[in-house]
């Protein structure tokens, strides 16, 4: 027997790769969107809210991703196809209502996930324990946030129906099965659609009406199929990178 | 609020006009004598007028410069080359973020509000460090910003721990803890681009030649023509002279320039055995004054996105504050009522 192969035999089973994207790709995209905000946010202490936020997505990509292979060549060279994330972390930013409504209906899933994560044995229990606690205050962060802007001025309930709305369709997505990871799918549906249902009352906001996935796009950031503003996030955000093959940062 | 001084002043004002001149006096000379021992003033001692004003301006202008200066950087995080430079990136925009925070506050202390400064930030009454006025045009000037502005920043700064004005010079301990990472992290990313591929340190060189003399001017203007200097130095607010200070940085950069493998775009730079310090070019005060003006390369695009972040949050904030409103007054009522069944006889409290 060969030293390589002694060294795979006897080292640790490698991690599902496809999970390990899927759950990297939503972190670093939806960090990276965060990160736009950047010296644009309506109030200082937001602009360390989100910046915190993206720092904690950021942090739980460069762990998944390291479990799937190199982070900046994940990161940075695969083309648009070979992205597992769901299309609703790609969506821009629109103005705050929509990132606010974002980060609503993500942050609950994501809790959800990473506390039944957290709670197994499987090789994501370590990373979800940590990040569950960061996703905890996401979460808060956007539901006081989602009460502020409901509950707030006639503009504000009107901006924050109509983001909750538009990203309704985006949210199906987030509960279709993710090859490697042992989660049902249907059971978090229902948690989620009650938590997310709970906090738009409070907001005296309506709970949209329609269906939570496209005519042909259920499930489809998981399977590479992105929406058209995920093209221009992504050559920015490797336009650098890419110039300089080889090139060490 | 009014201070100790006040308080007094206000029950002797059937006094005479000498006497209260007098008592003027007193708390002049009380303050003079606390500034001459290095004792802290806080928020509630007496103080000159002119020294709150030279203080809000000076911490104002600090607050402004901490979120001007995040655009730059800001304009990289986007495109940050690896995962691993993105998140020391976003997490230094953010510490500028805070710092502006903790700055209006310290502000706030001396009874000027954050909304009342903005203001004048948005309508160029009050000034931001000129030096954001350039432009970041390639990835290595992250890394200029850190090593020569957050240099420069921090050679300016440590002196002001000291300052006279105890809630400033605490907010600086802090600031300057976190700007001192923020220089190593600009220095170790030159460091990489220098060490990397020709086309890398040609960039990190490129970046260091537009931004080393711009760094030299953020001292201010030389001191013979220093308008607020004098008047600083006797408060205390401000503990060595601006050529001092620039002395200090170019002597500091010029070896850390040379182990980084980079030259500091100065024919004239020269060590002075005699004086010893290093000997440095004249400054382009021209240009220096241009930019301050309003005609540096991004005055107008600082400004107007500023603005328009401010202008555009402004439904989000009527929205927070509304709320509040609506549900503050909910509690309260709710407080009230338990108060009242609880105990009938608080409102006394409040006549007492």
């Amino acid at each position: 027997m060969t030293e390589t192969t002694k060294a795979r035999k006897t080292r640790e089973p490698v991690p599902h790769i496809a999970a390990a994207l899927a759950l990297g790709d939503d972190a670093l995209v939806l960090s990276h969107r965060l990160g736009e905000w950047a010296g644009h946010a309506p109030v200082l202490e937001e602009e360390v809210a989100l910046a915190n936020i993206a720092l904690d997505l950021l942090g739980q990509a460069r762990v998944l991703l390291s479990m799937a292979g190199d982070e900046d060549e994940l990161a940075y060279l695969r083309e648009e196809r070979a992205f597992r994330n769901v299309q609703l972390v790609e969506q821009p930013n629109g103005d705050f209502a929509h990132t606010i409504a974002r980060q609503l209906y993500f942050s609950t899933y994501q809790r959800l996930l990473y506390a039944h994560l957290a709670a197994g044995d499987g090789e994501f229990a370590g990373l979800a324990a940590k990040a569950v606690k960061e996703v905890a205050y996401h979460q808060d962060h956007a539901e006081q946030w989602t009460l502020r802007l409901g509950d707030g001025t006639e503009v504000s309930h009107e901006r924050m129906r109509r983001a909750c709305q538009a990203l309704w369709r985006f949210t199906g997505e987030m509960f279709q099965p993710v090859e490697g990871l042992d989660v049902d799918g249907e059971g978090i549906r229902a948690v989620w659609l009650e938590s997310v249902s709970a906090v738009l009352r409070q907001a005296t906001l309506d709970v949209p009406e329609g269906p939570q996935s496209g005519a042909w796009s259920a499930g489809a950031g998981r399977q590479g199929l992105h929406t058209e503003p995920f093209g221009r996030m992504l050559a920015e955000m490797q336009h650098l990178h890419r110039s300089h093959p080889g090139a060490s940062w | 609020m009014a201070t100790a001084a006040h308080r007094i002043a206000r029950t002797r004002e059937e006094d005479s006009p000498a006497d209260e001149a007098a008592l003027a006096a007193a708390y002049e000379a009380a303050f003079d004598a606390a500034v001459a021992a290095d004792e802290r003033i806080e928020p509630r001692d007496w103080m000159p007028d002119a020294y709150r004003a030279t203080l809000v301006r000076q911490i104002a202008q600090h607050a402004h410069s901490e979120i001007i200066g995040m655009q730059p950087e800001a304009n990289w995080i986007t495109r940050a080359p690896s995962l691993r430079r993105k998140a020391i990136l976003m997490a230094k925009v953010q510490d500028e973020a805070g710092h502006g925070l903790y700055l209006y506050s310290a502000a706030e202390t001396l009874g000027t509000s954050r909304d009342e400064l903005l203001d004048k930030l948005h309508s160029g009454r009050q000034k931001y460090s000129s030096i954001f006025n350039y432009p970041t045009l390639t990835w290595a000037d992250v890394g200029a910003i850190g090593w020569l502005v957050d240099g420069a920043a921090i050679t300016n700064q440590v002196p002001l721990c000291r300052c006279s004005y105890g809630p400033y010079a605490r907010a600086m301990v802090r600031i300057c803890k976190e700007e001192s990472f923020h220089q190593r992290q600009g220095y170790e990313l030159l460091q990489a681009l220098s060490r990397g591929t020709p086309e890398q340190h040609e960039m990190a060189q490129d970046a260091v030649n537009r931004w080393w003399w711009p760094s030299l001017m953020m001292f201010g203007p030389p001191d013979d023509q220093s308008q607020h200097s004098a008047q600083s130095m006797t408060w205390k607010i401000k503990r060595h002279s601006n050529d001092e200070l620039r002395q200090r940085f170019v002597d500091i950069c010029v070896p850390q320039a040379e182990s980084l493998g980079l030259t500091l775009p100065d024919p004239d730079l020269r060590w002075n055995e005699e004086r010893g310090h290093y000997d440095f070019g004249e400054i382009d005060w021209t240009e220096f004054r241009e930019v301050l003006k309003g005609n540096g390369p991004c005055n107008e695009q600082r400004i107007t996105q500023r603005r328009a972040a401010h202008d555009e949050g402004t439904w989000v904030r009527e929205a927070a504050a509304a709320y509040a409103e609506k549900h503050t007054a909910k509690d309260i009522t709710k407080d009230r009522s338990k108060d009242i069944t609880k105990d009938g006889a608080k409102d006394g409290e409040t006549t007492a």
